[in-house]
């Protein structure tokens, strides 16, 4: 083996109540692409934010060595001048402003007191260069799509000099053709020196470029496997991340669905007067009691746009055709009708739209069915707490409370937490947008084992998935939605990702 | 011990809450000295109250308008124009007093529609669109009182909302000097606390929740019981409960019924916390908007009413700086300026700790300058403390 060019040893990382990091060891070695995996809030990304000087020295217990120097980052700042350069869960570019800007954002290029703009495009055109993306340095980057930002973040890292790059899930937004793309660039990057720490849920692209995979779990250091010895297969990581095998991650199910349509639309077409474009057109679509259909698609081909548009149109589209919900012709003039006619969407974006990150996860839960616990309007607020901690028990949240915030959890127990909030409206269609994107094998399947429950109950289920395996395991039939249109729909018998791909691509 | 940690871990966890009744205790008894006891002398206090009615019931509007991430700034003319209404209505148009009153507020709740509908409606920041309500209702009080000046307001029911105070029940005898009906209210306040308390608890128990441990429950109750006893005490020792006391205390109870335990409350805090999620949740981001402003129109009305009835009077400065008085006090009081988190109850200790200094500062024969200088450090201290605090709770 390298020498390693990491060592972090003995750290322990408290919260209130929880303890995240539990004397945790974890090495990694000059020039390898190191993955680091486990359940969510294992504690890798607090891991990650202990090394990047987040949580800063002092805060945490033990021992950081990098570059064969001890460390004792007080700030981003000091593990960024060390080499150290995180890309987290959320993206931190500036929308507004221009990829070259962005690129150089607190490492502006100077001319004495002032920034030479000249210079800054001339080296931001280099970095696009290196990691392989064809934009316009003076595009905004608020125009560009997910995948094009994730490799701006890291054009803006290698601006930096880095000598270890951490990526925390940077896949997770994307879709196969962009994973790919910033897969190779890693390998690039390897091969010209840059070590690399990739945190990711994906198990397939963990096994592709892994060098050395770490597992976490609650908080402590499980095992260290190497690729090289064939120590890292699917088998393995699951086995170590849960704790115990799964065999099939798709629960199986008796029922198939009935044939009473509840929820349709017929010629639908909604116009977006905000970018003055169709973004739907003529859409035909059922969805059966008991049944779960499967949305596929490219990113931005229109799924999230559709769900939005059948609920309630909070984006004010301008929309033509008929919607049937429960065979009553409906036209919802907010998100709240729809709750009413039965229909709850939990989002793609849950820090974004979906959560209220500094209420607790009890006040999450309640928030759109207040009703409930209410009596002529005066909320209940023990009966709040109880309907909150059954769904922390049923669903597996991991908090200590109810009464924790929910910016605290992390992000598979905040999609949790979302799921949470729309069952408590007890709807007879659940919209689903990609409901486990950022999620541990461990929380998939419980997250599948409880749709696969909600439907045999006779709830119909509409799945928005970019990730294929999920869409065929878990349909009874796919709509294959591209550019706005319908272009396929097959029943799962018939369905395979090439055709899949083929009929989302066209 | 166990109890010495128990209450150490119930301030730790709480002394962002606690921190704003401590900061006015810390200025109540640095006056007191200073003063050499006339601050807390009944006649003071009693006074204090009457200067704060019209920024507390203004600082409870603003509370809810920047929970839900807007400003307003117009609040402070438009409670000086609506005050003038009131007068003229009574005095050119002779209506009787409560109608008077009562289309005062209901103006308050239409201006304050008109800011909601371009907020909400014409999507315009709230800064710009109170902005220009400032300038608009500054303009409207100099047009009302162009011709007359000064109108002097003669409605005897009228004043008495400023300057009177509830009526005594007859002598019998014992305690005299005191006003007794300020007691007995007093007391029934501490009593129906008591017993509320004690059922939460005890239904908090029945669903097996942590509770505090019963010898903190007990120190609550006293240390409670003692504040409103003393107080209730002070102010029963001058001519009892003002008007304007009545009046700020029915203000605050509704509001802080309404936003601590109602589902309109929940539904506020939750636009606050993020719209976006808000109006996916099947909130209508709207009508909260609009609720809210026309909410802080009613109590801009209600202020003008509270200010011209203890000058009995409409003056043509009447509004001047109230909305900055009431967003301090907002502040002081713990409201959160990225929006979501604040409370009423705050809102009114900041607008006490601002009237408090105002207040002490006089006594002491402090001049004027040095008092918007001391105001100003104390509502830095206030948001430092407030954003420190909250950041070690992360
Ligand atoms: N600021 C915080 N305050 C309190 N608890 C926290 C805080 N940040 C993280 N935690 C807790 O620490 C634990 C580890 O969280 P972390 O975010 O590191 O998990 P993770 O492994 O990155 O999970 P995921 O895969 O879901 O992103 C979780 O239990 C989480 O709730
Ligand atoms: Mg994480």
């Amino acid at each position: 083996m390298n020498t390693p060019i990491l060592e972090m040893k003995n750290i322990t990382k408290e919260f209130p109540g929880v303890k995240a990091l539990n004397n945790v060891s974890f090495q990694v070695a000059q020039g390898e692409i190191h993955c680091l995996v486990g359940e969510n809030g294992a504690g890798k990304s607090t891991l990650m934010k202990v090394l990047s000087g987040v949580y800063s020295y002092g805060e945490y217990n033990g021992d950081i060595l990098f570059d064969g120097k001890v460390q004792k980052f007080s700030g981003i700042s000091d593990s960024e001048k060390a080499g150290i350069a995180i890309i987290y869960q959320e993206l931190a570019l500036i929308p507004e402003m221009t990829v070259y800007e962005n690129i150089f954002l607190g490492n502006e290029v100077r001319n004495g007191f002032m920034v030479d703009w000249n210079e800054t495009i001339k080296k931001a055109t280099e970095m696009l260069k290196r990691v392989n993306l064809d934009v316009n340095p003076a595009a905004k980057v608020k125009d560009l799509g997910v995948g094009k930002k994730q490799l701006i973040e890291i054009a803006k890292a290698l601006s930096k000099n880095v000598k270890l790059l951490i990526l925390d899930e940077p896949t997770a937004a994307l879709n196969e053709v962009d994973s790919e793309n910033l897969l190779n660039l890693i390998r690039d990057l390897k091969n010209n020196g840059v070590t690399c720490v990739l945190i990711s849920h994906k198990l397939t692209e963990v096994i592709d470029v892994a060098d050395t995979v770490t597992v976490l779990r609650d908080g402590q250091t499980i095992c260290t496997l190497n690729a090289q010895k064939g120590e890292v297969t699917r088998n393995a990581l699951i086995k170590y991340m849960v704790g115990r095998e799964i065999d099939n991650i798709y629960p199986k199910r008796d029922s198939k669905g009935t044939q009473e349509i509840v929820l349709e639309v017929k010629n639908w077409s909604a116009y977006d007067p905000s970018i003055g474009r169709n973004i739907l057109k003529d859409i035909n679509f059922n969805v059966k009691k008991g049944e779960i259909v499967g949305l596929a698609g490219l990113m931005g081909s229109g799924r999230t746009e559709f769900a939005l548009s059948i609920f309630g149109n909070p984006d004010n589209y301008q929309l033509k055709g008929e919607l049937f919900v429960g065979g009553k012709k409906q036209q919802f003039k907010h998100p709240h009708d729809a709750i009413e006619a039965g229909v709850a969407y939990v989002t793609e974006d849950r820090k974004g739209d979906g959560l209220i990150l500094i209420q607790d996860v009890k006040e999450n839960i309640t928030l759109a069915n207040l009703y409930e616990i209410a009596t002529r309007s005066v909320v209940d607020k023990n009966a709040e707490v109880k309907v909150a901690n059954e769904y922390k028990v049923n669903l597996n949240i991991k908090t200590p409370t109810v009464e924790q915030k929910v910016s605290h959890l992390s992000g598979g127990n905040q999609q949790k937490v979302c799921l949470g909030k729309w069952l408590f409206v007890k709807p007879n269609v659940l919209i689903l947008d990609e409901p486990t994107r950022g999620i541990d094998v461990g929380a998939k399947f419980e997250i599948y084992t409880i749709m696969t429950k909600l439907v045999q109950e006779g709830m119909s289920i509409i799945m928005i998935s970019s990730e294929l395996p999920e869409v065929l395991g878990m349909s009874d039939r796919v709509y294959i939605v591209s550019s706005g249109r319908i272009s396929g729909e097959l029943p799962i018998e018939e369905a395979s990702q090439e055709k899949i791909m083929h009929l989302a691509t066209n | 011990m166990t109890f010495l940690k128990s209450a150490q871990k119930v301030l730790q966890q709480n002394i962002r809450e606690y921190g704003m009744y401590i900061a006015l205790f810390v200025i109540m008894t640095i006056f007191t000295i200073t003063t050499k006891g006339t601050f807390i002398s009944s006649r003071n206090i009693v006074n204090l109250v009457n200067q704060t009615g019209y920024i507390a019931v203004l600082a409870v509007g603003m509370t809810l308008v920047i929970v839900i991430r807007h400003i307003d700034l117009s609040v402070g003319f438009l409670g000086g124009f609506l005050g003038a209404i009131a007068a003229i209505a009574m005095v050119q148009w002779h209506l009787p007093v409560f109608l008077a009153i009562l289309l005062t507020l209901a103006l308050g709740i239409l201006a304050g529609t008109i800011t909601a509908f371009l907020v909400a409606q014409m999507k315009i920041p709230a800064f710009v669109a109170t902005l220009a309500g400032w300038l608009i209702y500054r303009g409207a009080i100099l047009v009302v009182t162009e011709s007359t000046g000064t109108i002097i307001i003669p409605d005897k029911i009228f004043n008495a909302i400023g300057n009177g105070f509830i009526p005594d029940i007859p002598d019998i005898g014992i305690l005299p000097g005191v006003h007794k009906l300020t007691l007995i209210i007093g007391v029934i306040a501490i009593v129906l606390l008591i017993i509320s308390e004690i059922n939460d608890r005890k239904k908090k128990l029945s669903y097996n929740f942590e509770v505090l441990p019963m010898e903190m429950f007990v120190i609550k109750l006293i240390f409670i019981s003692a504040l409103i006893g003393g107080f209730t005490w002070l102010l029963a020792g001058y001519q009892g409960l003002s008007w304007t006391a009545v009046v700020v205390l029915v203000v605050a109870i509704i509001y802080h019924f309404i936003t601590t335990q109602t589902v309109l409350g929940r539904h506020i805090y939750a636009v606050g916390g993020n719209p976006e999620a808000a109006e996916l949740s099947g909130i209508n981001v709207k009508k909260i908007t609009y609720i809210v402003f026309g909410s802080m129109g009613m109590l801009a009305a209600l202020s003008g009413i509270l200010f011209a009835s203890r000058l009995q009077s409409a003056t043509t400065t009447a509004g001047s700086l109230w909305e900055l008085d009431a967003i301090a006090a907002a502040f002081i009081g713990g409201v959160s300026p990225a929006g979501g988190i604040g409370k009423v109850a705050g809102s009114i200790i900041g607008a006490f700790v601002m009237l408090s200094l105002t207040s002490g500062m006089n006594l002491m024969g402090i001049g004027i300058s040095y008092q918007y200088m001391a105001r100003g450090a104390v509502l830095a201290a206030a948001v430092i403390f407030d954003v420190a605090t909250r950041n070690r709770a992360q």
